[in-house]
């Protein structure tokens, strides 16, 4: 095995990682608004729904819902789980292993990293002042106006911190996918460990290509927070 | 009739009952100063004049026309929603100045002023005339009368500053100017000076005085007793829900009647 070898293994990984990144970003983002929303509504039923809900996807490790999701159907079902049907699936039209597990790590993360954000916006939109609202009524604007043009940038800076601190945990939430067999990066290194001869030193490299990729996103949050520091409050 | 009529407000929030039927008059030119210890509803009283709150009951009339009637607003509750294209027209009529400012921290001074005179112009255009909105003649007219009112509160050398590079004084006036802006009938102030260090207050004073020289119709609630004795043509004692003594500067502070206005002015006397 050479360097080469390793390094275009770790990048097949990697690109997974990526996946799961920029997926449940796209998706939990706006979903998280949603529960955002939600958690903060007037009809309580759904309030309460929701707050019991984000309680227990916060309240329980990322790992066993992962689990749950990829588990649970199989357990429901008779021992008949249709994530293989989709593992399979995916193997015959794509060649590729693990498809089913793949889809089943999306839909925890996004349900996961939904929660988690939609408790940072909760906070960002609830920690504008009232007055803020009440001098955009009071010159005659609509409330859809004033949340877009009052609230919705002061919110975007005041989450901006959190968010990029979850963020950058989720990209090494991403890891937690190869507990169904996903390769992502880690096991993508650790496969090389258990081929013979062992080979340790992929463990170790594999931690680069985190630690680079968090250094981008450092930059990038950086930036954005340098960018909205115009103005304190 | 006089310019403002307001009639037997009442309101309460939950068993509270923080108005207790307020009745009162304003001629236009006329500046109205509101006084009373914290608790007495004068807040309250001109958030329902800003339909920030609504009256229970009571009617409010300006220029002869009834812009709110608490009793049958309240018969069709569900009317009243912010959004509500009357309800927004209603509120423009009076313009408010807060006691903690509330300017947007994200704008520059001539952006506060241009912000909501300037998404109401675009209510009315297609989406094309939007995106050309401002190079539009109706954009310059409205930059120019927004620097035209920054003049007025002098701050015109602050047009690009942003709410947090301005001294608290200052930010009052940008507040003032953007109320301005939306040439309301009645300009009212929340205790605008309260939020202010000592020496800053007198510049917001000015303005205000300037203000009434040049006919500007307004409703102050102050703390400021001096400042109400000068510039009010007609004073509001209030207590506990109640307008205990109203009348001119004078008669309120030079011969009040009821015992609550005599004891809360000695307070304010020995202060």
């Amino acid at each position: 095995m050479t360097f080469f070898d390793v390094t275009q293994s770790l990048f097949g990984g990697f690109a997974l990682t990526c996946l799961i990144f920029v997926f449940t970003l796209v998706v939990a983002i706006p979903l998280g608004m949603v529960i955002a929303f939600g958690l903060m509504s007037k009809f309580k039923p759904l309030k309460y729904l929701l707050k019991v809900f984000v309680w227990i996807i916060r309240g329980i490790p990322l790992m066993l819902q992962i689990f749950i999701v990829y588990f649970a159907p199989g357990i429901l079902n008779d021992g008949v789980n249709f994530w293989n049907e989709v593992d399979k699936w995916f193997y015959f039209n794509f060649g590729v292993d693990a498809g089913g597990a793949f889809i089943a790590v999306l839909i925890s993360f996004i349900i996961n990293y939904a929660c988690y954000f939609a408790v940072i916006f909760k906070g960002g939109i609830e920690g504008i002042s009232r007055g803020q609202n009440e001098a955009g009524l009071v010159l005659g604007m609509t409330k859809r106006q004033i949340f877009r043009h009052i609230v919705l940038f002061q919110v975007i800076k005041k989450i901006t911190p959190p968010m990029s601190n979850e963020i950058i945990t989720l990209v090494k939430d991403t890891a937690l996918a190869n507990s169904i067999g996903v390769v992502e990066t880690i096991l993508a290194a650790k496969n090389f460990a258990t081929t013979f001869p062992p080979l340790i030193w992929p463990i170790f490299y594999s931690g680069v290509f985190y630690l680079v990729f968090v250094g981008l996103l450092t930059l990038l949050f950086g930036f954005l927070e340098k960018k909205m520091a115009f103005y304190k409050e | 009739m006089a310019y403002l009529e307001v009639n037997g407000i009442r309101k309460s929030f939950g068993k509270t009952e923080v108005l207790k039927g307020i009745d009162f008059s304003l001629e236009q030119g006329e500046v109205l100063a509101i006084i009373g210890s914290s608790g007495s509803g004068k807040t309250t009283l001109l958030r329902c004049l800003n339909f920030l709150e609504f009256a229970d009951e009571g009617t409010i009339s300006l220029n002869d026309d009834l812009l709110y009637d608490g009793v049958s607003e309240a018969a069709a509750k569900k009317k009243l929603k912010n959004n509500d294209k009357l309800l927004r027209k209603k509120r423009l009529h009076f313009g408010l100045v807060f006691q903690q400012f509330n300017l947007f921290p994200h704008k520059n001074v001539l952006g506060n002023l241009l912000l909501a005179p300037t998404l109401m112009a675009k209510e009315d255009l297609s989406f094309k005339q939007r995106l050309h909105f401002e190079k539009s003649q109706e954009f310059a007219s409205l930059k120019e009368r927004a620097l035209a009112t920054l003049d007025r509160v002098g701050l015109l050398e602050k047009k690009d500053f942003y709410p947090c590079q301005l001294s608290g004084g200052q930010q009052q006036r940008v507040a003032i100017a953007r109320a301005l802006v939306m040439n309301p009938d009645i300009l009212c102030f929340d205790e605008p000076t309260s939020a202010l260090d000592p020496e800053l207050t007198g510049e917001v004073l000015k303005v205000i005085r300037e203000l009434k020289d040049s006919d500007t119709t307004m409703i102050v609630v102050t703390h400021e007793m001096e400042f109400a004795r000068d510039v009010a043509d007609k004073v509001i004692y209030m207590a506990n829900g109640v307008i205990e003594e109203a009348g001119t500067p004078e008669e309120v502070f030079g011969r009040p009647q009821s015992e609550k206005t005599k004891s809360f002015l000695a307070s304010r006397k020995n202060l």
